[in-house]
């Protein structure tokens, strides 16, 4: 399998985490009435690693779950196959929070549509926002864009983008994939 | 997520399904009992589904558990019961199942009390067929749903002693939990006067005890079966009575065991015959539960069978 250019060297992806995590705590400082949630299951990756650092940086305990979306996805009958669906680990409710959202990659739109939509079974939140490692600037299917993002990448519709963990892949990086294909497991 | 995907396009029985299916409609089935303790317990992955419950014999809780299910996922549910239809006119089972998918039905959860009828329809129709209880053949979802009772409280079902107790030879029940339990790795045993064992039950690998006692010593969990008049059509027991002393499960009886068992019912229960209240009501029983995970069940197994592309 021929591997993906580097976008984003393991240097850079600490300060872009670092500085993503400033944001939040100029934004919400001690994120009182405020939640995180990740999208299962690579968004879940990114928020657990974004919650460990800004609990390290306020000394606090934040409001943290992971979300699944399987049930509310469009694609759901139009795929050859089905997905099966993560743990949602959601103790609390979101009625009146704000809510920081957390996925990976923004690409069409349609994972952050189907976590919206998964979300009002915990409630009505007060307000949403959503943070991304990557926002692909073409293809988008919905009116949606990040309140947060790492990078943004020019990346048409056969290519790939892939965040690597170190815990999972030995490097903290991320990958350009030319095609969709080419993408590794 | 990286599991193997579901192999078939219907649930016709255990039989015929792989473990891998059996614990991928766990996991999921773990995810949608999640959501049904939320405060919106629906989701809307059903949404453009329509599926048909057709009930050629009585049923309470299956039709309930289904249609609960259905709706839960966001389907549009039609109902169809043998009493009240055309059946009674002549219309065979085809031309009935016709009939109701001209009407652009998608799924169809099927109870009928001839063995085979969910099979047959899946080799003439278009839709997903639902096996909800073939006569004394298989009644799949319910074995499912006893398997995931019993992974839900021991956190397992391999190596685990499970007596199947009472009417094993009219019980669809009882052969769709064999096939289950056996694939999960569970030690089977039937238990029942002779005249209500099949004489060749030990073929399938389980253990085949006439007392009741040495069953109860033996098992982990009893699932206790109850007797099924309407399927008689000669006297296998001499009376009710008689078969309450030999094989009904009550407190004193339980006392006497040197180990705690778990008691399951797939109801409904006939209560003083195959199972007393005072154990039935117990905290050894999990009856309840049975039925409350009987929806999330049957969800994950709807949402697994409808989620391919048409």
């Amino acid at each position: 399998m021929s591997s993906g250019r580097v976008i984003l060297n393991e240097q850079k992806f600490g300060f872009t985490l670092q500085r993503m995590c400033q944001q939040l705590i100029e934004n919400y400082h001690d994120f009182t009435d405020t939640v995180i949630v990740g999208i299962q299951d690579r968004g879940a990756l990114l928020s657990d690693r974004i919650v460990g650092m800004l609990e390290s940086q306020t000394k606090s305990k934040l409001t943290y779950g992971k979300l699944d979306i399987s049930f509310h996805r469009d694609d759901y009958r139009r795929r050859d196959d089905v997905i099966a669906p993560s743990p949602t680990t959601i103790d609390f409710i979101v009625e009146n929070k704000n809510v920081i959202l957390i996925d990976d990659v923004l690409y069409t739109g349609r994972s952050v549509h189907a976590a919206m939509s998964a979300l009002q079974q915990f409630g009505r939140p007060g307000r949403i926002e959503l943070l991304v490692f990557v926002n692909r600037r073409f293809n988008r299917h919905f009116p949606i864009k990040a309140d947060y993002q790492g990078m943004s990448v020019d990346a048409i519709d056969d290519a790939f983008v892939k965040v690597e963990w170190e815990h999972l892949n030995g490097k903290d990086q991320i990958l350009f994939f030319e095609h969709r294909e080419k993408k590794s497991t | 997520m990286s599991t193997p995907p579901f192999s078939t396009n219907h649930l016709l029985g255990i039989k015929d399904i792989t473990t891998d299916d059996i614990q991928l409609i766990f996991q999921t089935a773990d995810e949608f009992k999640d959501v049904l303790n939320r405060p919106i317990k629906k989701v809307p992955s059903l949404r453009d589904v329509t599926v048909a419950n057709l009930f050629f014999e009585n049923s309470t809780r299956t039709k309930l558990s289904f249609e609960l299910a259905e709706k839960r996922l966001s389907a549009d549910v039609i109902n169809f019961s043998a009493s009240s239809s055309s059946v009674n006119k002549g219309e065979t089972l085809l031309d009935t199942v016709n009939n109701v998918l001209s009407m652009k039905v998608d799924m169809i959860v099927l109870r009928h009390p001839t063995p085979g009828a969910a099979v047959y329809l899946s080799r003439k129709v278009g839709a997903n067929i639902i096996n909800a209880g073939d006569g004394t053949h298989e009644h799949p979802t319910q074995a499912l749903l006893d398997a995931f009772s019993i992974r839900e409280k021991f956190g397992s079902v391999a190596g685990k002693k499970v007596a199947i107790i009472g009417d094993i030879k009219h019980s669809r029940v009882a052969l769709s939990n064999i096939f289950c339990l056996q694939k999960l790795g569970a030690e089977v045993m039937v238990c029942g006067p002779p005249t209500l064992l099949q004489k060749h039950i030990s073929s399938l690998g389980v253990q085949v005890e006439y007392d009741l006692d040495r069953a109860l010593a033996w098992c982990d969990i009893a699932n206790v079966l109850r007797i099924q008049l309407e399927r008689q059509e000669i006297r296998y027991i001499p009376s009710l009575r008689e078969y309450s002393l030999f094989y009904g499960i009550n407190q004193e009886r339980l006392s006497r065991l040197d180990h705690e068992i778990t008691i399951m019912h797939p109801g409904p229960i006939n209560r003083g015959v195959e199972l007393h209240s005072d154990v039935a009501d117990s905290d050894h029983s999990i009856i309840l539960q049975q039925v409350e995970n009987g929806v999330a069940v049957r969800m994950a197994v709807l949402y697994l069978l409808a989620g391919r592309k048409g």
